[in-house]
């Protein structure tokens, strides 16, 4: 990703309110804080050096408490809030040094916005708010609308064009900005905040519509969220925002294994690790292994299992990949049946094993560790043993948070039970 | 006292200022009253020369189109009733007034009030000349307003005029500047020009505030139009003034309520297409 080039480049970005704002820069190369400034200054950082990059096709989240700088962070990427110093590149061209036309053309042809209010047209239909960005762009009106309907199609409002949004549902109302954003077909859509005014399970309805908008015909997003689970989910990477300033940037997972400071990890103290862990990070290829080639038969796998005080035992062929597990009890019932060599220790195989993948997420493991008696195999693609993740290692992830849902919880206590 | 002592000769500045303005300008004054005179008389000649119950079905029917039954048959009976009073004449005089009071508000006071929105020096400017307007008592309009433009229905449509602007201006740059800030940003995140913004988002978004603005208009344009019978001005509001001044108490009753009717209908109706725009 880092030899593709940027779609929107950040540098430098300071927003500084109040009168004269160069006064606070001193005080911001001294280290003064955010409210210090504040009191001796009366002025507001506002954002303090953002640095980042945004690249094609990415939903750059950007995350952080109320005002820590978001809002007017996003706001500065299309010029509605004015940078007090900086620098702001789409496509090599410095926003901050545009005349006022070149920003209107930029504003109409690459970039869009979708708000957390919604600021729909009360006074324009569902059609022609989708088609508003078009109308000021100036398209004849056959054209814009037309291309309104197929936007209102991909959000799913055909049916409701000729409405007005005062009659639309709040989920829908935002279909509509979403279709106003989409409309101009912008290389770039700014999203601030745009799901938080809805109820929880229309956001995650929406969330999953802008994932599919994305697999379908994918751009560049930069998404304000304050909301982690929307964060993690919708995000390729994520900004953490403290204060104004960007503390730091990754993939959820980084962020989320190697939090920047305290601040970053006490916003993730509240997610569920199920979502963001998967397989791959929490396997350990500690369990007793028996290659099945070289004559080992039950016996010697029982022996080896007691000498190792274990209880199970994960066959593998010699190429590496997993055939099965035994466990104490499977091998003396064949040894009393009198069975010997790889044959038989097939048949000491505990019935109806499944494997998991390495990306599977922790929320699937759950089940099959619920179900399965052994700790769970977990294989790569090509089918090759990478280790298996036991109850008590999953319990352990599990237990950095306590905001699992109750379901979860419920199946965690039959786990501790059992 | 220094009160008595010191004593500021402001009526006769005032006399003096009125007296320049006359000798220096009045040809600007005469100029300002001729499209007036042209629109009063033309709406006028119309309105004398429809058969009333033209007139009275347009208005009914406005009423029923925009408000519903009960506001169309208000209408209906209010300008009958007018009608079988038998002041149709001078009814339709006062609502000629009315209606090039309304007319030049509209064209002078929307522009207004719309600069006022886009700038704040502006309207801080207009804005005590707009009260003095308003609270200056009526009568006190009249004698500059004859010295100016002579007396006549001409100069009480100019008085009338003068006094009720202000809500228009008011409530066009109130009605502008309270459109939603999150609209007018969404319209600059699109590319919007401020043009633009003022004419797709902002002029849209205030029209029922401004047509709020025009009833009052209405409103006030009908209580001046009455004392503007003063200065010679004809319709109802003459009526009323000579029953007052010969005591025919019948006649000033039959002019007030007229008066009082043409107010309650176009009150109605005006208001009923106000909210029209709102759904
Ligand atoms: N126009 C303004 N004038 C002065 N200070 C401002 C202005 N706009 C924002 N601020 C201040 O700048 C800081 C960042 O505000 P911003 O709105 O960007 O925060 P945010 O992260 O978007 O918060 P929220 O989650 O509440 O939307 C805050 O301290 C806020 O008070
Ligand atoms: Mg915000």
């Amino acid at each position: 990703m880092a030899e593709e080039e940027a779609r929107l480049k950040v540098h430098n970005l300071y927003k500084i309110f109040g009168p004269e704002p160069e006064r606070a820069f001193q005080y911001i190369e001294q280290g003064v804080r955010k409210d210090e400034i504040f009191e001796k200054t009366g002025l507001t950082i506002g954002v303090q050096n953002a640095n980042f990059k945004v690249y094609p096709n990415e939903i750059f989240v950007v995350m952080g408490l109320s005002g820590s700088g978001k809002s007017t962070l996003v706001r500065m990427l299309n010029r509605l809030i004015e940078p007090t110093s900086g620098e702001v590149y789409v496509e090599d061209k410095d926003l901050c040094q545009m005349s006022y036309e070149d920003l209107v053309q930029l504003r109409r042809t690459k970039m869009s916005m979708v708000f957390q209010s919604f600021a729909l047209m009360p006074h324009l239909t569902v059609e022609q708010n989708a088609a508003f960005g078009l109308e000021i762009a100036g398209h004849p009106e056959d054209k814009r609308l037309e291309r309104a309907h197929k936007v209102l199609e991909l959000v799913g409002l055909k049916a409701n064009a000729k409405s007005y949004p005062q009659e639309l549902s709040g989920g829908m109302q935002q279909r509509v900005g979403l279709a106003r954003g989409l409309a101009g077909d912008p290389d770039i859509m700014l999203m601030d905040e745009a799901f938080s005014a809805l109820d929880p399970l229309i956001r995650t309805e929406m969330q999953d519509e802008l994932l599919k908008l994305q697999e379908e015909a994918p751009r560049t997003i930069v998404f304000i969220s304050h909301d982690l689970d929307e964060a993690m989910r919708i995000g390729d990477r994520i900004a953490m925002m403290e204060g104004g300033r960007i503390v730091q940037i990754g993939t959820p997972e980084e962020i989320l294994k190697y939090p920047a400071d305290d601040y970053v990890a006490a916003f993730f103290r509240g997610v569920d690790p199920t979502h963001v862990f998967s397989a791959a990070d929490i396997v350990r290829d500690n369990q007793i292994t028996l290659v099945q080639h070289k004559g080992e038969g039950p016996r010697v796998a029982l022996e080896r299992l007691q000498s190792y005080d274990r209880d199970f035992a994960y066959v593998l062929d010699t190429k590496h990949r997993f055939q099965g597990v035994v466990s104490i009890e499977s091998l003396r019932q064949i040894i009393e049946q009198n069975g010997d060599g790889p044959e038989a220790l097939k048949q000491a195989f505990l019935p109806e094993v499944e494997t998991v993948s390495m990306d599977t997420h922790l929320q699937e493991v759950l089940p099959v560790i619920t179900k399965l008696g052994c700790p769970v195999p977990v294989v790569d693609e090509d089918g090759k043993y990478k280790g298996a993740i036991s109850k008590n290692r999953f319990l352990k992830t599990l237990r950095r948070d306590e905001s699992q849902s109750l379901e979860q919880k419920q199946q965690v206590e039959e786990l501790e039970n059992s | 006292m220094l009160i008595e002592y010191v004593e500021l000769p402001v009526d006769k500045w005032i006399e003096a200022a009125v007296n320049w303005l006359i000798a220096n300008y009045r040809f600007v004054f005469q100029t300002i009253k001729v499209p007036i005179e042209i629109t009063l008389n033309n709406i006028e000649a119309f309105l004398q020369w429809l058969p009333p119950f033209v007139v009275i079905l347009v208005f009914a029917g406005l009423g029923f189109w925009a408000a519903g039954r009960r506001t169309g048959i208000f209408a209906l009976l209010g300008l009958l009733a007018i009608g079988v009073m038998g002041v149709w004449e001078e009814a339709m005089i006062t609502l000629s007034m009315v209606l090039s009071s309304v007319i030049f508000c509209t064209i002078v006071g929307i522009p207004v009030g719309i600069i006022g929105s886009q700038s704040d020096r502006f309207y801080t400017t207009i804005r005590p000349i707009l009260d003095a307007m308003q609270s200056t008592p009526a009568f006190v309009y009249l004698v500059p307003v004859v010295m100016l433009f002579s007396i006549g229905t001409v100069a009480g449509v100019i008085a009338t005029i003068v006094f009720s602007i202000p809500p228009v201006i008011r409530l066009t740059n109130l009605g502008i500047r309270q459109v939603h800030p999150e609209l007018i940003e969404a319209g600059k995140a699109f590319g919007a020009t401020r043009w633009q913004i003022l004419r797709k988002i902002q002029i849209p978004n205030a029209l029922t505030t401004i047509m709020a603005g025009l009833n009052q208009n209405i409103m006030l344009a009908l209580a001046m139009v009455v004392i503007a019978s003063l200065i010679g001005a004809g319709g109802l509001g003459l009526l009323v003034f000579e029953g007052v001044n010969s005591l025919k108490i019948g006649l000033a009753g039959v002019g007030g309520a007229s008066i009082v009717l043409i107010a309650m209908v176009l009150d109605r109706v005006t208001q009923a297409l106000g909210q029209i725009k709102k759904e």
